[in-house]
């Protein structure tokens, strides 16, 4: 075919076409449910083990135990010690999203979730701090 | 006429990295061109003596933000082979089907910028446009566009699930229409052929001098690809030809790179229609070696070399890594020779260059124990040598 006449097809074409890109912010995109974002943390499944931390390579994960100063209790005259509870500290800004601490957690503790929103105008803001309720019942004590 | 030195970068908005190239102008026609690299040097090989080989995977995986499977490849095959992992077929399978969606979109990317510094627009949005394909398979295959860290060391970190398959499947028809109509378009469009015939002309005894790799150097006429004459995963078991081209010029990097995309949808269908069954990764040990280690890998820019020295801990003694840009970046100069100002952007997009990646700093200490320089010849013999070791005789090239 004549070159003017497949240039004419083809723009022709186009004008009865979809667009192909989103009007993002107004339309979301489609984030597949297998997208590593956000990192989300479970604290009741954390055994403090460490291998997140030691594998994490932005160095961008911090677990905190928030119990030190739980007392033992008394069970029949014997005591136990409080079990250990751990809160989990993300730098949203280092964190690269690459999911070897989900991986490596040997409960699931973590997890990735799909949220990819996550810019921010102030750099505190993207500490993510992920609390053991036991901290915010303490508080409230 | 007197002449005029234009620098170019490094910064400029025809580069989409940091090279400086000084051009030596007689009216329009470059005389002599002197490349400077070190503008980005990030210190990888460096950082990777600090983290142990889980995160290295990651640190390699952005030497370069587009070919990241093949440094992340090339570094487990490393680490695997000084461990002696048996990695499963399956693994070998997922990492082979990445690997090859990574270099459809890279070139893709490329035919897109090509496009681009030809003043040919609309290639440049179709082509992104069909890229987005790809990179919607790989990120459901792996949860990334980009950095897929799909590499685990002993295998991969996720299966791909028989939707999936279907899916990409699926993809690769739509592509191999696409990429049909932009052969169809690369070789008949009056505005490219004006642009990129004859243009950045590098001979095949000149590539071969200064050792020219990838698309770059079979474009010349150099028929080498480690997919084929060192393969590594399952390239073995795969039937594919290695596209050459005689023309020497930007026009047969376009051809090379448009035909190399078919074949890559030929590898891939292969691959996606047998897949072996079983597990994806075995289990590694968390302290490597004592060993070292050579790999290369064939990027879509051409051979990446990782080397790797493991001293029995859980970090490597030493990483080293090859980026193709390196290897393809000597050619640049004899190129520009001879060629006019408004070509010297495309013809430096030609090699697909990647500065970031190629940017190291040596140190070479003299006076201290024995150091020396191979020459070529030595160093040729010597790698001969080596990979007759290994089964391969590479005596003939
Ligand atoms: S996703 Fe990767 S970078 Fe982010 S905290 Fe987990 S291991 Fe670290
Ligand atoms: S790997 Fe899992 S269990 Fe271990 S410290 Fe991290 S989150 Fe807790």
């Amino acid at each position: 075919m004549a070159r003017p006449l497949r240039a004419w097809r083809e723009l022709v074409k186009n004008l009865f076409r979809k667009h192909v890109t989103g009007q993002y912010p107004h339309t979301k995109p489609v984030i597949d449910k297998n997208y590593r974002a956000k990192i989300l943390f479970d604290a009741n499944k954390c055994i403090g083990c460490n291998i997140c931390v030691r594998n994490c390579p932005a160095d961008a994960i911090k677990i905190i135990q928030v119990n030190q100063d739980e007392k033992p209790t008394e069970v029949d005259g014997k005591t136990i010690p409080a079990k250990r509870k751990f809160k989990c500290v993300i730098d949203l800004a280092k964190c690269v999203y690459c999911g070897q601490c989900t991986d490596g957690c040997p409960v699931k503790a973590l997890s990735s979730s799909q949220d990819f929103e996550l810019a921010h105008f102030n750099r505190e803001a993207l500490i993510d701090e992920m609390k053991h309720p036991y901290e915010t019942e303490s508080k409230k004590k | 006429m007197p002449k005029i030195t234009v620098p170019l970068g490094p910064q400029h908005p025809a580069l989409k990295e940091p090279g400086s190239f000084m051009l030596s102008l007689e009216g329009e026609e470059i005389k002599d061109a002197v490349l400077r690299l070190g503008y980005n040097h990030r210190g990888v090989e460096k950082a990777a003596e600090a983290r142990n080989y889980v995160q290295n995977i990651y640190l390699l995986e952005r030497v370069c933000g587009i070919c990241s499977h093949a440094h992340a490849t090339a570094y487990v095959h490393n680490v695997e082979e000084i461990a002696q992992l048996e990695v499963p077929q399956r693994a070998k399978a997922i990492r082979m089907i990445v690997g090859e969606l990574e270099r459809l979109h890279s070139h893709l990317l490329w035919l897109g910028v090509a496009g681009h510094e030809i003043g040919f627009d609309t290639l440049f949005m179709y082509s992104w446009r069909d890229r987005e394909l790809v990179l919607d398979a790989l990120e459901e295959i792996s949860g990334n566009r980009v950095h897929y860290s799909m590499n685990s060391i002993g295998g991969v970190r996720r299966d791909m699930s028989n939707e999936q398959i279907k899916k990409v499947l699926g993809i690769l028809k739509t592509l191999e229409k696409r990429i049909k109509y932009y052969i169809t378009v690369g070789t008949e469009e009056s505005t490219i052929l004006a642009r990129t015939q004859g243009v950045g002309v590098l001979p095949k005894d000149e590539a071969l001098k200064r050792c020219a790799t990838g698309p770059q150097g079979r474009a010349s006429g150099v028929d080498r690809d480690v997919r084929r004459d060192n393969p590594y995963l399952l390239y073995d078991k795969v039937d594919f030809k290695v596209i050459t081209q005689d023309s020497c010029d930007v026009f047969g990097r376009l051809v090379v790179r448009a035909l190399e995309m078919v074949e890559s949808c030929k590898i891939l269908k292969q691959v996606l229609e047998n897949m072996p069954s079983g597990d994806i990764a075995v289990k590694a040990p968390i302290k490597i070696g004592p060993g070292e280690a050579v790999n290369r890998y064939e990027a879509p820019r051409g051979e990446d070399i990782h080397y790797l020295k493991a001293n029995g801990t859980d970090v490597p003694a030493r990483v080293k890594v090859r980026a193709p840009t390196l290897a393809n970046f000597e050619s640049v100069a004899y190129m520009l020779e001879g060629d006019t100002l408004a070509d010297a952007p495309l013809i430096i997009a030609a090699i697909d260059p990647c500065f970031s990646c190629t940017d190291r700093m040596s140190l070479v200490q003299t006076g201290t124990g024995k150091s020396g320089i191979m020459s070529f010849k030595e160093l040729r013999a010597y790698s001969i040598e080596e990979y007759k070791k290994k089964g391969i005789d590479f005596s003939k090239l």
